[in-house]
């Protein structure tokens, strides 16, 4: 039931996750950042097996800052992409990482961009995208609703919506969501979505 | 649900005169569900040789990615272009390779050849060549586009006459495959020019 969506605007890219760890049954966790900064430019929204998810993100963001530190200059987005999806590709026939991922980017030349990269390391570079039982919904949404030159907060509107129809008709939904933002001032958290309307976050014996 | 209609795809070339056309569909999908309607599925690996690769999207592109390597190094070391003939059977043999983990991949190979003569072939997804003199199809409307294409082929067509033969057979084909679709992408070859345009067609 994980989600990852993305959005690319005018000069920058939203790439938002829900924050649910849950393992059958059970929800180990309900703040789990799946949006990875991978450096200062540079956002990957990962969905999947939980082990593969944190162990591939962070082998392409410390592989990210190796070429850095051996070249002095960070790595362009789609050579990022590019990168990732080789990974993916030469261990789908070895040893395969479920992940599915979204990169997103801005580079000074080219501006925002953002890349799909499915677990089997298909790989396009698209405006919008969503993973998960989640994108059934917010495609579609994205398709209407999008426009290729939005404003911030149009584009925040726009996954705010998606968040919405997540919740309500996907069952099971998650409820707490995590955005972030990348643009020339770089990749950081946006903002949260938590929904605090039904039921407790507390433990049941926490003394009221 | 078969691993070549995980992404849903169409290709098709044909033979004019002193010229081809090589075709395909622009959708992505993951089995129901449409994430793209732009997606590249014909490849330029020289000025007049194409490959358009149908099937599992992954292994389309990891395929077209070793075939510019292998098509590059050869370049570096005869200084010259390769025979479409040859990188057919250079696709063949790759594929073959991998005769029992094979590429999900079924190529579609056009090109002009010695004295600008053109050449079409396609193979399956283990290197089994199949030359044609007319036309060849691949993808999961490859059944529909046999069809197409065997009604609307002539032999020694003009460009402009290839080229709305070609668009026809391909948009005709694909409205009946719900996997293809969402527009097409036609490149047309003579021997001085490259013309490539994208159709509008059912956007479904």
């Amino acid at each position: 039931m994980e989600c990852v969506l993305g959005v690319v605007g005018r000069d920058f890219a939203v790439v938002a996750a829900d924050t649910s760890a849950v393992q059958s049954i059970l929800v180990h966790k309900t703040d789990e950042d799946k949006v990875m900064v991978l450096d200062s430019h540079k956002l990957m929204g990962a969905s999947g097996e939980p082990g593969d998810r944190v162990q591939f993100t962070e082998f392409i963001q410390k592989n990210l800052h190796l070429y850095q530190f051996r070249n002095n200059i960070p790595l362009s987005t789609a050579a990022t992409a590019n990168f990732t999806r080789g990974e993916l590709a030469t261990a789908l026939r070895k040893n395969p990482y479920s992940v599915n991922i979204l990169l997103a980017g801005f580079d000074s030349d080219v501006g925002a961009s953002m890349y799909y990269i499915d677990y089997i390391a298909t790989f396009h570079k698209i405006e919008k995208g969503a993973f998960g039982y989640g994108s059934y919904f917010c495609l579609s949404l994205m398709d209407k609703l999008y426009r290729p030159d939005m404003s911030v907060e149009e584009a925040v509107d726009l996954v705010d919506k998606c968040i919405k129809e997540i919740r309500l008709r996907l069952v099971v939904a998650p409820q707490n969501f995590i955005i972030k933002i990348v643009d020339k001032d770089g990749a950081r958290e946006y903002a949260r979505r938590a929904d605090t309307s039904n039921s407790p976050s507390d433990a049941a014996t926490v003394t009221a | 649900m078969s691993i070549f209609e995980y992404n849903g795809s169409a290709v098709v070339a044909m033979v004019g005169k002193n010229c081809f056309a090589i075709a395909s569909d622009r959708r992505l999908g993951v089995q129901l569900q449409t994430i793209a309607t732009d997606f590249q599925r014909v490849f330029k690996i020289h000025d007049k040789l194409y490959i358009g690769l149908s099937g599992l999207a992954t292994d389309a592109q990891t395929l077209y990615q070793r075939l510019v390597f292998r098509h590059k190094l050869y370049q570096l070391r005869e200084e010259r272009d390769m025979k479409p003939q040859t990188f057919a059977s250079l696709v063949s043999a790759l594929l073959y390779e991998k005769r029992f983990g094979p590429y999900f991949c079924q190529p579609v190979i056009a090109g002009l050849g010695e004295d600008n003569e053109p050449f079409i072939c396609t193979m399956d997804c283990i290197g089994a060549k199949e030359l044609a003199k007319d036309f060849v199809v691949s993808g999961t409307a490859s059944e529909s586009l046999y069809g197409a294409c065997e009604s609307m082929y002539k032999p020694n067509m003009e460009p402009e006459e290839l080229f709305e033969t070609i668009s026809q057979a391909l948009l005709s084909s694909v409205d009946r495959d719900c996997l293809s679709g969402w527009g097409g992408y036609v490149l047309l070859v003579t021997p001085t020019e490259v013309q490539e345009r994208v159709l509008k067609g059912r956007m479904d």
